[in-house]
């Protein structure tokens, strides 16, 4: 791609924007903690998990073209994981594991990368013949069965504890440093969100650099080349089967690893929080940002997680100035918006609020559906 | 029928290849063999069976029966990107580009079978995938210009004209380095100097040694281009020669005018 992208740009001009954005990365938790609260640098933690979960899951349906609808599945996976490696829990079911399972982090995510890579492989597996629809509902099952499974693995053992969930789960060390509680560097208290934004920080770049590199790549071309026509990629001597397994795994690594974060930072990992809801959000995150394009489904992660916040918050004070009193619960008027804003978007924007120039320029094309090359099937 | 026009060396030898669609025999006993530089065509009239061969041979559907060899080996039918691996690169007749991927990318899609770079090998970008790389752009940029579409290499392949769409896609088939390129009615919708160009790069892709299997409905083109005619006809092979014998040929001028009436 970066042959129709990559315009040439001044390095030391380049090199600016980025130590820019650096410094800006580096100071947003102070600068969003200053000025709008504590809460708001949650919720910065919470949109770089989307993000990941966004870039793994644009790894599938942006590049690869397969619609997923279970995504949410890899992201219980690696949070399981991390609980069950990283907490007191096992050692009710198993007492010769008393304390329980105390894992360090750099063992346990590339692990969950890896754990949720095969799960990738073993929904991938019986799907690969099918597309569109039909792959969405199997997907969809499969993120329900995944699922059920933790609200139901409390018998004859107890590994998932069921829909109590897990807790008393480790937070995540580094070192010796503890990202559960305030740290002080030189007599600046970092609070434990802070802590956290870097480590999450840390780990979306490598996310994203991962995704970068991959898409501009002979497997990133395969990848895009079965979404546009499988059985052509076939006749080219692409391997569709391992290709699309391959594209799976790594998307469903991703979520692992994002899982894994999740579990530490909240401490506590239950069924509900893997919802379908979740990986519909997740879906509209790649589709609203820009299918197949990174900034774009970067950019969609950031704003599907700001946006309901705001509207939760934004919602009551701003009813009572105009109405004195508050007319539609909040939790109620935000979806209501969420849902508007995307009909909106889906309208006026078809392919997404930051698409790559080359889904710009194809949308902008004559009046072909943007499915022209998957369409058809047979000859 | 004569043999003089039997050739040096077998590259292509297809044996007995039978294939049925439901009740509907697409495909019986069909044998042929096709010598190493050949331009060979395959024609017959609408229906005759000679898609169906081309897919049988190309891996996208499985025989019922038969086997082929090629170029000493077993050929595994049914496995699309094995037989490309082996040598045969193929065109559709229904264009089938990858739409929204530049011109350029399209012929770089066709170097991934010789092509190495793994997940680590694409992440880390190390000197043998950058190099790697470079090559498949190189080579990419090169055969834009062999077929001549090198000017619109950055755009996108759905923009580019129905001509220069069949040509990209010889590139993406050349791309994977075959043996044989198999094209199926590449000439289909072409005008006359479209097609008379069309002709010159089928036989530069032979002078460069690459094998041409040709299924045409242009009559004219097929046997200007030709060195060897098959005549498909309800599924079987009813003539195989020079193109000037099989223009001749009752059984040919039968199937293509239709019989007496019985």
């Amino acid at each position: 791609m970066t042959t129709l992208e990559g315009k040439r740009r001044d390095p030391r001009v380049a090199l600016a924007g980025t130590l820019l954005l650096a410094v800006a990365l580096a100071l947003a938790p102070f600068a969003v903690g200053a000025g709008a609260g504590i809460a708001w640098v949650r919720v910065i933690d919470f949109a770089l998990l989307y993000i990941m979960l966004a870039l793994g899951l644009n790894i599938v349906v942006g590049f690869a073209g397969l619609l997923d609808l279970g995504y949410i599945a890899f992201y219980a996976v690696g949070a399981y994981l991390y609980a069950l490696l990283s907490s007191p829990h096992l050692a009710g079911a198993f007492p010769s594991l008393a304390p329980g399972l105390h894992w360090p982090i750099w063992a346990i995510l590339p692990l969950g990368a890896l754990v949720a890579g095969a799960f990738g492989v073993i929904l991938g597996a019986p799907t690969l013949r099918l597309r569109g629809d039909y792959l969405a509902i199997v997907t969809l099952g499969f993120g329900e069965i995944i699922r059920i499974f933790m609200n139901n693995l409390n018998r004859p053992v107890n590994l998932t504890n069921g829909p109590q969930g897990i807790t008393q789960i480790d937070p995540i060390g580094i070192g010796g440093v503890s990202f559960g509680r305030t740290l002080d560097v030189f007599g600046i208290g970092l609070p434990s969100v802070y802590l956290y934004y870097y480590l999450f920080l840390g780990a979306t770049l490598l996310v994203v650099f991962v995704s970068i590199r991959l898409e501009d790549s002979r497997i990133g071309r395969a990848w895009v080349a079965i979404r546009e026509d499988e059985i052509a990629a076939k006749a080219c001597g692409i391997n569709t089967r391992n290709i699309k397994l391959l594209a799976f795994a790594m998307g469903a690594s991703f979520g692992g690893v994002a899982g894994g974060l999740f579990a530490g930072f909240q401490q506590f990992v239950s069924p509900e929080s893997f919802t379908l809801m979740e990986s519909v959000m997740v879906l509209c995150m790649v589709v609203l940002g820009g299918m197949g394009h990174i900034p774009g489904v970067i950019f969609g992660g950031i704003l599907l997680t700001l946006l309901p916040e705001a509207l939760r918050y934004g919602a009551g004070p701003v009813q009572t100035a105009l109405f004195g009193k508050v007319l539609v619960p909040p939790e109620s008027l935000r979806m209501l918006l969420f849902g508007l804003a995307l009909i909106l978007v889906m309208l006026y924007r078809p392919a997404g609020l930051w698409p790559s120039a080359i889904r710009r320029r194809e949308f902008a094309g004559a009046g072909n559906s943007p499915e022209n090359g998957a369409g058809s099937e047979r000859e | 029928m004569a043999r003089e026009a039997s050739v040096s060396e077998v590259l292509l030898d297809a044996r007995g290849i039978a294939k049925s669609f439901g009740g509907v025999q697409a495909l019986r006993d069909v044998s042929l063999t096709i010598g190493r530089g050949e331009i060979y065509g395959l024609i017959g009239p609408n229906g005759a069976g000679k898609t169906t061969f081309f897919n049988v041979l190309t891996g996208l559907y499985s025989a019922d029966s038969g086997e082929v060899q090629f170029d000493g080996a077993r050929l595994d039918i049914g496995l699309p990107h094995l037989v490309t691996r082996q040598g045969i690169a193929r065109t559709f007749q229904n264009i089938r580009l990858f739409a929204n991927m530049s011109a350029l990318e399209n012929v770089m899609v066709g170097r991934h079978l010789r092509s190495h770079a793994s997940v680590i090998g694409a992440v880390l970008r190390n000197r043998a995938t950058r190099r790697e790389e470079a090559d498949i752009v190189d080579r990419a940029h090169r055969l834009l210009r062999y077929v001549g579409v090198d000017a619109r290499a950055n755009d996108l392949a759905r923009h580019l004209s129905y001509g220069d769409q069949r040509r990209l896609e010889i590139a993406r088939a050349l791309a994977t380095e075959p043996k044989l390129l198999a094209l199926d009615e590449p000439a289909a919708g072409m005008n006359a100097t479209e097609t008379a160009s069309l002709r010159q790069l089928v036989e530069s892709i032979r002078a460069d040694g690459v094998t041409v299997l040709l299924i045409e409905h242009d009559v004219k083109l097929v046997m200007g281009l030709c060195d060897r005619v098959a005549v498909l006809d309800y599924g079987e092979k009813i003539a195989e020669d020079v193109p000037d014998r099989v223009q001749r040929d009752p059984k040919v001028v039968e199937a293509y005018l239709g019989g007496a009436l019985a």
